[in-house]
């Protein structure tokens, strides 16, 4: 009886229903593209709006359209990235793109399970089994190999149009219903939900808007859409976290990095990183015989190193890799091993491998490119029909390549996440599933930001007593073989802490 | 120790939102000195022959108010919002097997007919229509039903739910019957829990499911309801719960089996504070819930 009487009260909502019939068959299509002066009235409502269609944003479509329990969700993607609409071959006989991503094995069992590594491995991806880790002062030496964790591989590098190009494949292939919107978030809003402010019963967007249902976002474009959810993928910048209040904390680390691709006169097949007095510096195999760079340093010597003749830049990186700003690790330092024999003789397998210098860079394959390194975390990662994932809700030190494992491994729990929501019924914007998704990757965030943090603090200053504690640290890590393991198992993306296993 | 305390901690929150959830059946029943002798219908606030005291009054218009705050997920009924995925888990895995519905669906509910009795502001109800399932829920309040109501209908996938300000012995009268029958955290509260379940019974179709779920009659539940959500805590007022009228599994699966329901599956829930989730386990100390299948008599 209560439902006649507000029922009665639908006046004005004729015209809504009228609306939002005609526009119905309208939005099947998948790219909804933008026509100049278009009035928008596509109130059709989504299930997810998708705000940033980077690898993230995609890796979490990619999620839900391969879930049966969320594959049925009408999705929204908005991103004013061409790549995502106009499909642009890529190349295997091209130079590989500076702009890589080391993925762990947790992130490549994840792509597995979605059935989007079948599509990277199309393209070019250099997997690596061997790792060593050194210092400039020579007393800090480490090597890991994939067979001290009985594993095939520490991870694989891939270009991130690779990484991109392979999720939107594999969405491709399924009868996912998303609709790509070529555009940019302007603003959002909730309107605060209210039992009492419930004025008719029609279930249009707008109507449902009212009541507190749905979110509204307003694009560059003109365009308007409600959803249910509205995910911000959309990276350090997020506008989604910015419009929506979530408090973050951060600091810069007056840090540049400078990325490019090399080439060498024969394949690596090792990953190998360094530590300066101004930074690290990575040489990751990216394939054939190129090597992607990524060297962290104070912002004047990044736009200094970016000036140098290219002849000079790859001097300057053989010097760095080599005997630059230091020694080599001594030999007397790795026989040392006798040192940690009474843990038990548990040596590991490569404990007596010797140092290495990496391969000599021959050309430089690629322009250098230069970006700030900043950390940042967003206290909170969900609120009410809004929630951050990758590098909106936090953005780390690249030293160790976990940013984008991080950022993947925020989209997978939070398909999860929708995914359990909808199986038992729950509206998924609702603040009480979301927080499922914060609790379990705000604690690992957390962790794997403090460590890296750390790490960077650690090498920040040269000081005689420190640089001592780091190559005891070092040590440490090269010989205890449990702990090692467990430095290797947590770089892979396990959700463990070092230590506590 | 942590065994010990999860399970005392998470009836102490199962017992804030039962306060909730039937509480003004609860106060009608527990202040109410004829309820020994009431029908089984305990949940029957509009019972016609009760004498209504102005203390009951009081209690049922505050109760009212708070109805309001029923939705809120980070409300006062934030731990039953959080029980609810848990106990939602439960009926979905049962109830898939039972029809044999494939789980793995979004809606794998469609074509059944549910009956949530006791449905309060429809925290119950709500997600059975999501899953797909024609839903009716009754609750003998007025107020609860209205903003079950007014609730399901902010979402055109929950507005199809049927609300009825009735009780599980009119619908027998009226020979209703439904596919799956479920009533949780009420039994406790009802006079007559045999009489309870008879009704349950015989709104179920034959080969039809019935879920139930309450509180263990235990020295844990004892500690946590009484002795730390009444004397320790002042949740519930002193006296809310008569623990001698509590069931035990056994007396539950016995009095169901009396009434041609046989338990198939069982399980109880704890709650782990530290992550704030509600876990389905075998601990039925407590909390615990129950399935069960319809035989011809």
């Amino acid at each position: 009886m209560n439902r006649a009487v507000t029922r009665t009260l639908s006046a004005n909502t004729h015209h809504l229903r009228l609306c939002r019939r005609t526009l119905c068959s309208a939005t099947t299509d998948h790219v909804y593209h933008a026509t100049p002066g278009e009035v928008n009235d596509n109130v059709q409502p989504y299930d997810i709006a998708i705000v940033g269609g980077g690898m993230v944003g995609m890796a979490l479509a990619c999620s839900l359209a391969t879930t049966p329990l969320t594959k049925h969700l009408k999705v929204a993607i908005i991103d004013a990235n061409p790549a995502l609409t106009n499909q642009v071959p890529i190349n295997r006989e091209d130079p590989p793109d500076p702009r890589v991503s080391t993925v762990t094995p947790a992130t490549i069992s994840s792509f597995k399970d979605i059935g989007a590594w079948q599509y990277v491995q199309q393209h070019r991806h250099a997997y690596f089994d061997k790792m060593q880790v050194w210092d400039y002062t020579g007393l800090g030496y480490t090597k890991y190999d994939a067979r001290d964790v009985y594993k095939e591989v520490l991870g694989c590098v891939v270009e991130n149009k690779v990484l991109h190009r392979s999720l939107l494949s594999r969405i491709e292939d399924t009868d996912f219903g998303k609709t790509i919107y070529p555009s940019r978030l302007m603003s959002m809003s909730l309107h605060p939900s209210s039992s009492s402010n419930i004025v008719d019963d029609t279930s249009s967007a707008e109507a449902l808007y009212s009541r507190g249902r749905l979110a509204k976002l307003e694009l560059s474009d003109q365009k308007s859409l409600y959803a249910k959810l509205v995910v911000g993928s959309d990276g350090a910048k997020s506008q989604v976290r910015e419009l929506m209040g979530f408090k973050k904390t951060g600091w810069n680390y007056s840090q540049n990095a400078v990325i490019c691709t090399v080439e060498h006169s024969v394949e690596n097949h090792c990953a190998w990183q360094r530590f300066l007095p101004s930074g690290p510096i990575a040489i990751l195999p990216i394939g054939d015989n190129f090597s992607n760079i990524v060297w962290t340093m104070n912002p004047k010597e990044a736009s200094d190193l970016k000036s140098l003749s290219e002849e000079d830049f790859v001097k300057a990186v053989n010097h760095a890799l080599d005997y630059g700003y230091g020694p080599h690790p001594r030999p007397s330092l790795l026989d040392s091993s006798s040192m940690f024999s009474w843990l038990g003789g548990n040596m590991t397998i490569t404990s007596n491998a010797s140092f290495e210098v990496p391969p000599k860079v021959v050309k430089l394959a690629s322009a250098r490119m230069s970006f700030p390194l900043s950390l940042l975390h967003a206290n909170n990662y969900a609120s009410k029909r809004v929630v951050l994932i990758g590098d909106a809700a936090h953005t780390v030190h690249p030293l160790a390549g976990q940013g984008v494992n991080l950022g993947f491994g925020d989209a997978f729990a939070l398909s999860r996440t929708i995914a359990e929501g909808v199986a038992v019924g729950m509206d998924i914007g609702e603040v009480s599933v979301l927080k499922r998704y914060e609790a379990e990757r705000r604690p690992a965030n957390i962790g794997m930001m403090a460590i890296l943090d750390g790490f960077q603090k650690a090498y920040s200053v040269d000081f005689g007593p420190l640089n001592i504690l780091r190559a005891a640290a070092f040590h440490g890590a090269h010989f205890i073989l449990p702990l090692k393991r467990n430095i290797i198992s947590y770089a892979s993306g396990e959700q463990r802490l070092p230590l506590f296993t | 120790m942590p065994r010990l305390c999860f399970p005392a901690l998470g009836t102490i929150a199962a017992m804030a939102l039962r306060r909730g959830q039937v509480r003004q059946n609860l106060r009608r029943y527990l202040f109410n000195p004829s309820r020994s002798i009431s029908s089984s219908a305990a949940y029957n606030i509009e019972g016609k022959n009760d004498n209504k005291s102005s203390k009951n009054e009081l209690e049922l218009a505050k109760f009212a108010a708070m109805s309001d705050t029923w939705w809120d997920s980070e409300g006062p009924f934030k731990p039953l919002h959080a029980m609810n995925p848990t106990r939602l888990a439960f009926i979905r895995s049962t109830l898939c097997r039972h029809f044999r519905k494939d789980p793995q669906r979004p809606r794998p509910f469609e074509g059944l007919s549910i009956i949530d009795v006791g449905c309060g502001g429809g925290i119950l109800s709500e997600p059975l229509a999501r899953m797909g399932a024609t839903v009716t829920g009754v609750d003998a309040v007025e107020k609860n039903v209205k903003i079950a109501r007014l609730h399901a209908d902010l979402d055109p996938m929950t507005s199809t739910i049927e609300y009825h300000c009735t009780t599980a012995e009119k619908l027998v009268e009226e020979q209703k019957k439904f596919d799956a029958v479920i009533s949780l955290e009420v039994i406790e509260h009802v006079a007559n829990p045999a009489e309870f379940c008879q009704s349950l019974s015989a709104l179920t179709i034959s080969g039809g499911a019935t879920v139930v779920s309450t509180v263990n009659r235990s020295m844990r539940s004892y500690a946590a309801t009484i002795v730390v959500a009444e004397y320790l805590l002042h949740w519930l007022p002193k006296g809310t719960h008569q623990w001698s009228s509590f069931l035990t599994p056994e007396e539950l699966v016995l009095i169901l089996q009396r009434a041609s329901v046989n338990v198939k599956e069982m399980a109880g829930f704890v709650y782990n504070p530290l992550t704030g989730r509600w876990l389905l386990s075998d601990d039925i100390s407590v909390n615990f819930i129950a399935f069960g299948t319809k035989f011809d008599q």
